[in-house]
C-alpha cells in the first residue's frame, strides 16, 4: 500500500516543556491509524502539527510524498487534508446550510466582482455547493436543520457537521479529532459507520478517539502515546496486549475500576 | 422575501417618500448627509460584521476621496466626477498596501495601527498645506451633473440633487454590500469571524480575505468622502479626523452592527440627533454622549434589532 500521510521525528517544545517528542507513523489511502493515550498524552499537539495549526520544533510531514510540514492550514486544505476539533469550531451565527456551505469553500470561490455583483456565474457556483451542501448534510442526518443557526444544535449534531463541513472538501487525508466526544451509543454508531465508509472511498483517516471500543472496532492500525512520546503501535489485538499500554493507558482505568468495586 | 430584498425595499421607499415630509429644502441637505454617512457606514459593517475586524481610521480613506475630489481637477485638469472615482482606486490601492501589514494584528492592536493611520492622512492633509492649503480647507469644484439635468428639464436645486444622487449610491452601496453577504466571498467572510481557526482549515486564504474586505470598505467610505466634498463644494482635514472616524464606527454600532438597514439606521440617527439637540445649545455634546451611552447600556444589540424585537414581542 502507498503512503499519503508520513509523519516522521514530529515533535514540538512549550517553553522548554517537550509536549510531543519524536512521533513517526503511517497512512495509507482507505486506512484508518487511531491515535490514543491519556488526557495530555500530546494527540491533540500532534494533530496541530499535522495540520499546520502549530509548527513542530523537530520533525517532518509528508503528503503524498512531499514535504508540508508547518505549511498554512489552508494551503493544507487544498492539497486535500482536512480535519475537524476536539473542542468544536463551527460557525455559530451562520446557518447549518451556510455552515455546511463554507467546506465547499475551495470549490465554489470566484473572482471578486462577480460576488459583488452577483453575476450569474457566481450563482451558479453557490447553487452548486449549496446542493452538494444539503446532500452532505442528509448524510450526517441534518438535513431538516440546514436552515436553523448553528448556535442552536446539540453537541452531538454539532459534531456531525463539522464532519460533514471536512467532508465537503473531499480531502485525501481526514483528520478527526474526538469525533464521538459527547455522543450516545447511537450517535457513536452512526458516527462509526460513516468514518467506516469514507475510509472505503479511499480517505486517510487519521483518529484520536476516547471511545475504545470504537477504536478497537474500526482501526487498522494503533499509535499509542504517552507523555508526548510514541510508546507502542500496531493492531488493535496488540496493542490491547502490550503490557506498556496497559499500563499507561488502560491499566489506570482498570485499577480505578477494581477500586471502585 | 428575502432580507436582501427586504432591505433594498425600505431604503428605497424611504429615499423616495422622504422628501414629501420635509418642511423645508435644508432638509434636503440632512437626508443627503445621512445617506453619505450610511454608504461610508455600510462599507464598515462589511468590514466589522461581516470579516469581525475592526477600523478607527477609516475616515482616512474618506479625506482621499475628498481631496481627490479637489486636487485632482485643479492640478491635473480631471473632471471632479472622474476625480472621485480615481480617489476610489486611489483608496483601495493605499488600504491594500497598509492592510498588508496591519491586518495582521488582531483586536485591540489592530485598532490602534488603524487609528494611526487615519491620524497620519489628516496630519498630511492638515500640513502639508503646499498642496492641500492646509487646516482651513479647500474649495471643490461643482460635478455638473445638475446642468446637464437641467438641460433635459429636471430642475433641482443643489440640496435637492445631492439628496436624490446620494441617496442613489447608497442604495447601489447597500445593494453591492448585500450581494457580497450572500456570496462565496462574503461566506467566507463569516466563517473567518466565527472561526479564523476554522475557516484556514477549510481552505480559506484569511490574510488574502481580511485585505478584500478592508480594501473594500475604504473604497465606500472613500466615494462618501468624495460625495461630500463635491456637495459642499469644500473640503477640510476634519473629513480624515479621529472624530470622523469614531462617529461612522459609532453609527455602525449604535445602529445595530449587525445589517446593512441597522448601519443606515445608526447613520440616520447620529446624522439628525446632533440637528435636533441644538436647541439645547452649549448642552448639545453632552446629550449626544448620553444617548449614546443609553442605547449601549440598554439596547446593547443596537437600535434596529432592539426595536424590530420589542416590535416583535419576543422577550429575548
Amino acid at each position: 500500500m502507498t503512503t499519503l500521510l508520513e509523519v516522521s521525528g514530529l515533535g514540538i517544545t512549550f517553553g522548554g516543556l517537550k509536549a510531543v517528542n519524536d512521533v513517526g507513523f503511517r497512512v495509507s489511502p482507505g486506512e484508518i491509524v487511531s491515535v490514543i493515550g491519556p488526557n495530555g498524552a500530546g494527540k491533540t499537539t500532534l494533530f496541530n502539527m499535522i495540520s499546520g495549526v502549530y509548527t513542530p520544533s523537530t520533525g517532518t510531514v509528508k503528503l503524498d510524498g512531499q514535504d508540508v510540514t508547518g505549511m498554512d492550514p489552508y494551503l493544507l486544505a487544498r492539497r486535500g487534508l482536512s480535519r475537524t476539533f476536539q473542542n468544536l469550531q463551527i460557525f455559530q451565527t451562520m446557518t447549518v446550510l451556510d455552515n455546511a456551505i463554507s467546506g465547499f469553500h475551495l470549490q465554489e470561490k470566484g473572482p471578486l466582482l462577480a460576488d459583488l455583483l452577483h453575476l450569474p456565474s457566481m450563482r451558479r457556483r453557490a447553487a452548486a455547493a449549496e446542493a452538494e451542501a444539503r446532500g452532505l448534510l442528509e448524510r450526517v442526518r441534518l438535513g431538516n436543520a440546514a436552515e436553523k443557526e448553528a448556535s442552536a444544535l446539540s453537541y452531538g449534531a454539532l459534531k456531525r457537521l463539522e464532519i460533514a463541513r471536512a467532508l465537503a472538501l473531499k480531502p485525501r487525508v481526514l483528520l478527526l479529532d474526538e469525533p464521538a466526544a459527547g455522543c450516545n451509543a447511537v450517535e457513536t454508531e452512526e458516527i462509526d459507520h460513516l468514518i467506516a465508509e469514507v475510509a472505503a472511498s479511499g480517505v486517510a483517516i487519521l483518529l484520536v478517539e476516547h471511545d475504545m471500543k470504537m477504536v478497537m472496532r474500526i482501526s487498522n492500525h494503533i499509535v499509542v502515546l504517552d507523555h508526548g512520546e510514541k510508546i507502542a503501535e500496531g493492531r488493535p489485538e496488540e496493542v490491547s496486549r502490550n503490557p506498556k499500554v496497559i499500563e499507561a493507558y488502560l491499566g489506570t482505568e482498570a485499577q480505578e475500576e477494581a477500586t471502585h468495586a | 422575501m428575502t432580507t436582501k430584498r427586504v432591505t433594498l425595499l425600505v431604503l428605497a421607499i424611504l429615499v423616495i417618500i422622504s422628501p414629501f415630509f420635509f418642511p423645508s429644502n435644508f432638509y434636503y441637505r440632512i437626508g443627503s448627509l445621512i445617506f453619505v454617512n450610511g454608504l461610508s457606514v455600510i462599507g464598515l459593517v462589511i468590514l466589522i460584521v461581516y470579516a469581525g475586524q475592526i477600523s478607527l481610521g477609516h475616515a482616512g480613506f474618506a479625506g482621499i476621496g475628498g481631496y481627490a475630489c479637489a486636487l485632482l481637477p485643479a492640478h491635473l485638469g480631471l473632471h471632479p466626477g472622474l476625480a472621485a472615482i480615481v480617489g476610489a482606486v486611489l483608496s483601495g490601492g493605499i488600504a491594500w498596501l497598509v492592510g498588508r501589514p496591519i491586518l495582521r494584528l488582531r483586536g485591540h492592536y489592530l485598532a490602534i495601527a488603524t487609528l494611526g493611520f487615519g491620524i497620519l492622512v489628516s496630519m498630511v492633509l492638515a500640513n502639508e498645506a503646499w498642496l492641500t492649503k492646509g487646516p482651513d480647507g479647500i474649495e471643490v469644484p461643482d460635478l455638473g451633473l445638475r446642468d446637464v439635468l437641467e438641460l433635459v428639464g429636471i430642475d433641482l436645486s443643489n440640496s435637492q440633487f445631492w439628496y436624490w444622487f446620494s441617496g442613489l449610491v447608497m442604495v447601489l452601496g447597500a445593494w453591492v454590500a448585500l450581494n457580497l453577504y450572500d456570496s462565496p466571498t462574503g461566506r467566507a467572510l463569516r466563517a473567518l469571524h466565527g472561526s479564523e481557526i476554522a475557516a484556514r482549515t477549510v481552505g480559506i486564504d484569511v490574510t488574502r480575505l481580511k485585505l478584500q474586505a478592508f480594501v473594500i470598505s475604504a473604497v465606500y467610505a472613500s466615494l462618501a468622502g468624495s460625495l461630500l466634498a463635491l456637495q459642499n463644494k469644500f473640503i477640510t482635514p476634519d473629513v480624515a479626523g479621529f472624530m470622523h472616524s469614531i462617529e461612522m464606527v459609532t453609527m455602525a454600532v449604535l445602529g445595530g452592527a449587525a445589517s446593512v438597514l441597522g448601519a443606515f439606521f445608526g447613520a440616520a440617527i447620529l446624522t439628525t440627533l446632533p440637528q435636533v439637540l441644538t436647541i439645547f445649545q452649549e448642552y448639545e455634546q453632552i446629550l449626544l454622549g448620553l444617548v449614546m451611552m443609553l442605547v449601549m447600556i440598554f439596547m446593547r444589540d443596537g437600535l434596529l434589532p432592539s426595536i424590530l424585537r420589542a416590535i416583535r414581542g419576543k422577550d429575548k
